[in-house]
């Protein structure tokens, strides 16, 4: 077993977090891990990444090769891009869509999400109103490895064993809201995929689960939102096109 | 046994704290700073090491140096271009030797990361005449720090532990020992030795060449020089670039030494020689082992690769992909091709940061001469040369400012202006300014005052508030020329005008720019 993992963001938004978490539950699953990381002066609202590796076996070099990563775990859309050639052909993106905007020239959204949206093994999951709805927009790095760790070796409470270590001298607020936001990204996460393994295409999928309240959403309903979808497309796609945000226990027939 | 979580940097500092450490000396460079922090983090609790900033890595060097003079171990870390303003005490050190285990840890950047340029600290310990230890994970990181401590005390000798950014940041489990005793106060006594006067000077470097050969017979004989002989294709690697190698070559049949310790190990690169038909020398930094191997005349029979030759491109660091090239593979299949189309995403200073006051307002007085040039410096305010601002025209080295602008003014530039940071300033600006004022050359210095040494992290300054100015005053500049103006888009009218009014005076002038980082606000 061996997992390579590229976390990419803005410098600010917290990817020495989300490795610190993952970090320790590799370190106390027993496993060898290598984690590289920028500091310096692109921390300064540049482009980071972090090149994390985990495995059952020596791990040699602290860079993942190009063609070697398992997945691309990113807090913003943009930055998914700058690294997706490091993905295997079979590789997962695991990403946020709430942008960072911090420079002139940056892409059309929706253009970007439609990129995004070409790639089948991915997970998109709104961020900014996840965190928001946990309590703290800062905690989107959080939502965004709750979101991946399904794709991860280890449980839900092992990884929020760390989320806590991590925020602990922060004061129990802080503790919450971090571990709130991991819950919800991870739901997000499941829910987001029950709904494309479900059939509906994947800029659906993404739309529909913006119109769910986060602290409701239960990946276990995901089937019978994806069926729902595509029997009665048409109270879904006035769902869409409205401001409402729902319960996700609303019943998928009453779309 | 438990392992802990630790860069590579940190990884050497507590190595160092767990061999018996007396003291860690540095100044803040990328990637080298969080070396200091560690232990600094540690010695709060423990209250047991000496563990403060120095002005800049000569103090630092000097002031390792006296707690080795003391009998005790020390710690002296900075960054590659560091080294080269502590060379005149490091080269020296070498000559004196040392009494309690004297260790550098420096952190070199191949490929500028954050950093002027690339050079490659195993010139310099080849230089000075001392063993360098070139580690390749984290925990060898560690483990190295007891030999080289050790290895310090027999020789009475500095050594060189060169880190690069790729290990220098990179996390991993290590597993640790237990901690040594530190050593007891035990002053030198042989003058001489100390003393490099031309007469001892001579005796002390005849000694120091005379340990050359048993600093040789101990890396010919280090485990961390391990050659493994197989098949007529050949490959050196020196110290990271022997995972990179690992990464794409499992068993095989190619032979390799893999170097980590310095002096080159000769007899081992012979051997490897009359074994193989082609050699590929991969080392992360200069062509310093492959340069050594070629020689003027080349080697009768092998062909040697590397970055001399083209098989790994002269510049910019080595990463497992760039190796895998160089090995001769096809590269490994990837979900995407590189995206060519993508905005970039440059480092900016943040919002609301006094600098972008400072140099609105510097812009604005200058305004009103054409193409006016400013000379600066090496901190955050450096981002000032990018856009949206373009305010900076020169980064060079710490101080150098002061000093470009005083000889651009010995020229007849004007206005001549330099910008430089409070602790920059510190560092490197003392000794230009008080050369230009005392000289009465016609020159302005904006020193940026942030109250901290902002791009590396926010450490302690030296030189901010009271004693910048009292520092500043004591060049003995006319008082009346030495303004302070607080950067804030509200004060923007009265900065520019304050400004152009020093532009306008014909002689030195400064003016203080105050405001606190806004980062440094927040930590505290």
């Amino acid at each position: 077993m061996e997992k390579n993992i590229i976390l990419a963001g803005v410098g600010g938004q917290g990817i020495l977090s989300i490795a610190f978490v993952i970090d320790n539950a590799a370190l106390d699953a027993g496993f060898e891990f290598k984690q590289a990381e920028v500091h310096g002066m692109a921390q300064r609202g540049g482009a980071v990444q972090s090149h994390l590796r985990y495995a059952d076996h020596e791990i040699f070099s602290d860079l993942i090769p190009m063609g070697a990563a398992d997945l691309v775990l990113s807090v913003e859309p943009l930055e998914v891009m700058r690294y997706w050639h490091f993905l295997k052909p079979d590789g997962w993106v695991v990403s946020s869509v709430t942008p960072y905007v911090n420079i002139p020239d940056y892409p059309d959204a929706d253009a970007l999400l439609d990129r995004l949206a070409t790639f089948p093994n991915c997970i998109l999951i709104d961020g900014g109103q996840i965190a928001k709805a946990a309590g703290n927009l800062k905690a989107q790095n959080m939502v965004a490895v709750g979101a991946a760790s399904c794709r991860l070796d280890f449980s839900e409470d092992h990884l929020l064993t760390y989320v806590e270590t991590l925020f602990r001298r922060k004061g129990e607020k802080i503790v919450e809201v971090n571990k709130r936001a991991f819950r919800f990204g991870r739901a997000a996460g499941l829910f987001f995929r029950g709904l494309v393994d479900g059939g509906t295409a994947i800029p659906t999928a993404l739309r529909l689960c913006q119109h769910i309240d986060p602290a409701t959403m239960d990946p276990g309903l995901a089937r019978q939102w994806a069926e729902a979808a595509t029997t009665d497309a048409a109270s879904l796609e006035s769902l869409l096109s409205s401001d409402e945000v729902v319960s996700c226990d609303r019943v998928p027939t009453q779309v | 046994m438990s392992r802990q979580i630790l860069l590579g940097d940190e990884a050497v500092g507590l190595g160092a704290i767990h061999s018996g450490l007396s003291g860690v000396y540095a100044y803040p460079g990328t990637p080298s700073t969080e070396i200091f922090e560690f232990v600094e983090r540690i010695a709060k609790k423990s209250g047991d090491i000496h563990a403060f900033w120095s002005t800049n890595e000569k103090v630092a060097y000097e002031e390792a140096l006296g707690m080795s003079w003391a009998g005790k171990r020390a710690l002296v870390c900075m960054k590659h271009v560091g080294l080269n303003v502590a060379a005149d005490a490091f080269m020296n050190s070498a000559v004196t030797g040392t009494n309690g285990g004297l260790v550098l840890a420096v952190a070199d950047d191949p490929g500028m990361h954050s950093s002027q340029n690339e050079q490659d600290s195993r010139y310099f310990a080849q230089f000075a005449l001392i063993p360098c230890f070139e580690p390749r994970n984290q925990q060898e990181c560690y483990d190295m720090m007891f030999e080289a401590f050790d290895m310090s005390e027999e020789l009475s000798l500095p050594v060189m532990i060169r880190l690069v950014t790729r290990i220098a940041h990179s996390r991993a489990g290590v597993k640790t020992r237990s901690t040594l005793e530190q050593k007891p106060l035990n002053p030198a006594r042989d003058i001489k030795k100390w003393t490099l006067l031309p007469v001892n000077a001579r005796v002390q470097y005849k000694h120091l060449t005379d340990k050359q050969p048993e600093l040789l017979r101990r890396s010919e004989a280090s485990p961390h020089n391990s050659l493994v002989l197989a098949g007529r294709k050949g490959v050196i690697t020196c110290g990271l670039a022997d995972n990179y190698f690992r990464e794409n070559v499992s068993g095989g049949d190619t032979s390799v030494l893999s170097i980590r310790q310095y002096p080159v190990p000769a007899d081992k690169i012979r051997e490897l020689v009359a074994h193989v038909d082609e050699l590929l020398i991969l080392e992360d930094g200069y062509p310093l082992v492959e340069s050594m191997v070629r020689g003027l005349f080349g080697l009768a029979g092998v062909a040697v690769k590397g970055r001399m030759t083209g098989e790994v491109p002269r510049t910019g660091e080595l990463d497992p992909d760039i190796v895998r090239t160089a090995l001769g593979f096809d590269p490994r299949p990837a979900a995407h091709e590189p995206a060519s189309d993508l905005a970039n995403r440059p480092p900016a200073l943040c919002k609301g940061c006094p600098h972008t006051d400072s140099f609105r307002a510097l812009n604005e007085a200058l305004s009103a001469f054409e193409n006016p040039q400013v000379f600066s410096d090496i901190g955050c305010y450096t981002l000032a040369a990018l856009p949206p601002l373009e305010a900076i025209h020169s980064c060079v080295a710490m101080g150098a400012s002061i000093g470009m602008a005083a000889g651009a003014a010995h020229a007849g530039y004007t206005p001549a202006v330099a910008a430089i940071g409070d602790s920059t300033f510190s560092h490197g600006g003392i000794t230009p300014l008080l050369s230009a004022v005392q000289q009465g050359v016609n020159l302005n210095v904006l020193v940026l005052d942030n109250d901290t040494v902002g791009m590396t992290g926010t450490q302690r300054s030296m030189s901010t508030g009271e004693t910048l100015d009292q520092i500043i005053l004591g060049t003995g500049i006319e008082p009346e020329h030495m303004k302070v103006i607080v950067p804030t888009p509200r004060n923007h009218d009265e900065n520019v005008a304050t400004i152009r009014e020093e532009l306008a005076y014909d002689g030195p002038s400064v003016i203080i720019a105050r405001r606190s980082c806004l980062e440094a606000i927040k930590k505290a």
